[in-house]
């Protein structure tokens, strides 16, 4: 019965991250306030889908089955973005926005 | 073997194969709340000001305490697969019917949150009233913010009822290890998700 | 006493509509995608119809636009998509695995009743007056301009997705799991790699089309501006949501087929197919370079230049795996004892058409090209050589090929080779007449052209009757042969895979015993006696 206490200290960790997340809002740190946001809730995930989720014990081939979504997502991400990110380089083209 | 359907050949085979169902399904399930974050990060990125301003007038007492919730929901979860791993059916009906419980609160204080914005005319397209000319764009992120967490409280909603479903069979003692890890994957899934709608939602608009 | 076939294990209406057996669930779909692909291919008659002059006297533009728009949505989402994955892949994929079913039975028949549903919104749409915005669903004017039945259309497509995503999730799961001993990976026919190819592309891309109709749905019921630039939003947001879907669907479309043609190239040439794990490899390289070419539909639609330069040179990676497969086919062929079968002149016919639409593909990958043919019939001329062209050649070719194994009974063997012979006449005349139309500069979606066009469109039109009598004869003749055609012996073409070690029609658990596999696919007899 070592898994319930483990089960607890992730628990724990959860609620932790979640206070300091919370906490770290009301901090003026400008644009990083959505960095330390996201990395805190990138940590959590990972705690979820390592612990409760079992995936700490899984075989490989789970492993690719959850990388598979966050990879295509990546993909998702990249290429729409990097158009987005480079429309205003030419004085014509479109922007869209005031 | 009553519980080895027949396209099987032994139970290990069966088990291994569900789980990737669900995994694989969960993969779906990244991509479908992915394109949303894709435009919500879009129009964050024109619109900083607009998000911030939005981002204030969320509920952050309500957001925290729904965030409280759901990673408690999921421990009980968690402590349910356990002991339905060790066939203690009492113990796996309780748990699932905590995290049944929890999901409950979740759902009623969202609703709430959601009449409170409505009240206050920040419900884009049927009552909403923004001061100043970025209106249309704080418009849009309550778009996102409506969209994106009524998305999430459907999900919600249908891990509820197999919550529940587990829970009754636990209470009769028949609930079976793979439903109830699977009903478990589901649900730590849609805790996930929420873990990153509570810092876009609630947390930009605080310092 | 051998067990009963699938087709005599219950005979009344429920023991077909409730069965859970793929081959059951096979026969459920082949029958709606043809009804559906009955209803695309009317409205393509009028269409084509109304472009036989340069007036327009047979229809009005905005029923014009429903025509094109229903012919649209019907043949991607309701015909293409589900039609080899769902009839033949469904029927011969746990069999090419010497499995007794898919992972998944029950989510099998789950997922045919989603498109049922889904083609019930269509059907509905349809008789309440249609939809006037392309298969595109470009934004604002579907969310806020358009009077027409948007939100129906777009609900329909959503539901059919989720019917495309379970069954994608149902064959990896299978192919990972429910291989017959023996099986390993680089022993699996070449049609099961490629409808694992396809099934990722379906499970990682369609979620993403489905939650882009949601918030188009969301923009127009509650006039809220998410793509809408005046209020803010940005149709360019729009399309790169619609096209990372709608792009990887084209290969949804035609990986399956080129399973189906390595399949029918290695059958009927008597010969290991040539470079075998190249063929595989080119599946699953198809499919991951699907995902990184979007952008090609959007080089005059604003998005930076930039970005369409990076895409415009990874479109031009995905003519590396596609030509990997066509050169491997025809290497394959050489020195092969070649049978001119019905499927195998489908398959031929697949090579040349889907390489004349792979190529001109190129064109439109060039970006300063795609300046001047964007929006013309060029476009349409090359997305139909892949998708007509080539999809339903190896649709057709792979129906005939395993026609006896479903069915039981051989198909007239002279009829089926005149309509794999008027289809790819019809269709060449058809369409090629369409590439020189683009390329003088006629534009897609007008039913009113300038009359110097006519001749160009009067042969289209003329090519487009052809290729009916094509489409129609297979119907008849194959619906003939359940009557009265010949009883098929277990293995007709004398081709190896599981499928074809089991008795025509298989018994529903499909194996007795489970098959051990002890050699490659593709292993015929190095010398034989043509026959």
């Amino acid at each position: 019965m070592t898994a319930i206490p483990r089960l607890l200290r992730v628990y724990l960790a959860l609620m932790i991250l979640f206070a300091l997340t919370a906490g770290f809002a009301y901090l003026p740190l400008g644009r990083f306030n959505v960095v330390v946001a996201l990395a805190i809730a990138a940590a959590k995930a990972t705690l979820i889908g390592m612990d409760f989720m079992e995936l700490r014990t899984e075989k490989r081939l789970t492993w690719l089955f959850a990388g598979a979504g966050l990879f295509w997502l990546a993909i998702l991400f990249t290429l729409s973005l990097s158009d987005y990110a480079t429309r205003g380089w030419l004085p014509w083209g479109s922007r869209f926005g005031p | 073997m009553p519980d080895l359907a027949h396209q099987f050949q032994d139970l290990e085979q069966q088990r291994t194969a569900d789980t990737l169902g669900m995994w694989a399904f969960l993969a779906t399930e990244m991509m479908l709340f992915g394109a949303m974050f894709l435009g919500y990060t879009v129009y964050r990125w024109h619109y900083p000001r607009a998000f911030y301003l939005g981002a204030q007038r969320t509920d952050m007492v309500l957001g925290s305490l729904n965030t409280a919730l759901l990673l408690t929901s999921s421990l009980s979860m968690a402590l349910g697969v356990h002991f339905q791993r060790a066939r203690h059916f009492g113990r796996v009906a309780l748990c699932l019917g905590v995290t049944a419980l929890l999901g409950a609160g979740f759902l009623a204080l969202k609703l709430l949150e959601y009449w409170h914005h409505y009240q206050e005319g920040l419900a884009p397209g049927l009552n909403f009233h923004f001061p100043g000319p970025e209106a249309s764009q704080v418009a849009l992120f309550f778009v996102f913010y409506f969209v994106m967490t009524g998305l999430h409280a459907v999900h919600m909603t249908i891990g509820l009822g197999l919550v529940g479903f587990q829970t009754a069979r636990a209470y009769r003692a028949e609930s079976r290890l793979m439903p109830v890890t699977l009903t478990g994957l589901y649900w730590h899934f849609v805790d996930v998700i929420w873990v990153f709608l509570y810092p876009l939602f609630y947390l930009g608009g605080r310092s | 006493m051998s067990p009963v076939s699938y087709l005599e294990d219950g005979t009344t209406v429920r023991s077909w509509l409730l069965s859970t057996d793929h081959k059951r669930i096979a026969i459920l779909y082949m029958v709606s995608i043809t009804l559906f692909f009955l209803v695309g291919g009317a409205a393509a008659t009028l269409i084509r119809l109304e472009l036989a002059t340069p007036q327009p006297d047979l229809v009005s533009a905005d029923t014009y636009n429903k025509l094109f728009s229903l012919h649209g949505v019907v043949m991607v989402w309701f015909f293409l998509i589900p039609s080899i994955p769902t009839v033949i892949g469904n029927f011969v994929l746990p069999l090419m695995l010497g499995a007794r079913d898919l992972a998944f039975p029950r989510l099998n028949l789950f997922s045919w009743y989603l498109y049922l549903v889904g083609g019930l919104f269509t059907g509905v749409m349809m008789i309440k007056g249609g939809v006037d915005t392309g298969w595109t669903f470009y934004t604002p004017f579907s969310s806020m301009f358009s009077n027409t039945h948007v939100v129906l259309t777009v609900v329909g497509v959503f539901i059919v997705g989720f019917s495309s995503i379970l069954t994608g999730l149902n064959f990896i799961v299978t192919t990972h799991k429910l291989r017959a001993p023996g099986l390993t990976w680089s022993r699996l026919p070449l049609f099961v790699w490629s409808l694992y190819a396809t099934s990722v592309i379906m499970l990682l891309a369609t979620p993403v089309l489905a939650m882009t109709l949601i918030l188009l749905a969301v923009e127009r019921i509650f006039r809220v501006g998410i793509f809408d630039p005046g209020l803010g939003g940005d149709p360019l947001l729009f399309q790169h949501l619609f096209w990372f879907y709608s792009h990887p669907a084209v290969y949804i479309m035609i990986l399956p087929g080129m399973g189906v043609v390595s399949e029918l190239i290695g059958c009927f040439s008597r010969k290991r197919v040539y470079g075998y794990k190249f063929v595989a490899g080119s599946s699953l390289a198809i499919a991951f370079f699907g995902f990184l070419v979007w952008g090609h539909h959007m080089f005059v639609a604003g998005q930076s230049v930039y970005a369409g330069l990076v895409f415009a040179f990874l479109s031009y990676m995905v003519a590396v795996p596609s030509a990997v497969k066509v050169f491997n086919w025809t290497a394959t062929l050489r020195q092969g004892s070649i049978h001119l079968d019905t499927p195998m002149l489908y398959a031929l016919g697949f090579i040349g058409l889907f390489t004349m639409g792979g190529l001109t593909g190129l064109f439109l990958a060039a970006l300063a090209i795609d300046v001047h043919v964007h929006d013309t019939y060029f476009v349409i001329s090359h997305f139909h050589y892949i998708m007509v062209g080539g999809m339903v050649s190896a649709y057709l070719g792979g129906i005939h090929y395993w026609w006896p194994k479903m069915s039981g009974r051989m198909y007239p063997e002279l009829l089926g080779k005149l309509s794999a012979l008027t289809l790819f006449i019809g269709f060449n005349l058809t369409f090629f007449p369409q590439y020189l139309l683009g390329f003088l500069g006629m534009p897609r979606r007008y039913h009113v052209y300038p009359p110097e066009f006519q001749v160009l469109n009067v042969l289209s039109t003329a090519g487009a009757s052809i290729l009916a009598v094509g489409y129609l004869l297979p119907l008849f003749y194959l619906l003939w042969s359940l009557r009265y055609g010949k009883r098929a012996p277990e293995n007709p073409w004398h081709a190896t895979g599981l499928e074809w070690q089991t008795p025509s029609p298989p018994p529903t658990d499909n194996f007795e015993t489970v098959p051990i596999v002890t050699q490659e696919a593709y292993a015929y007899p190095v010398e034989e006696p043509h026959a």
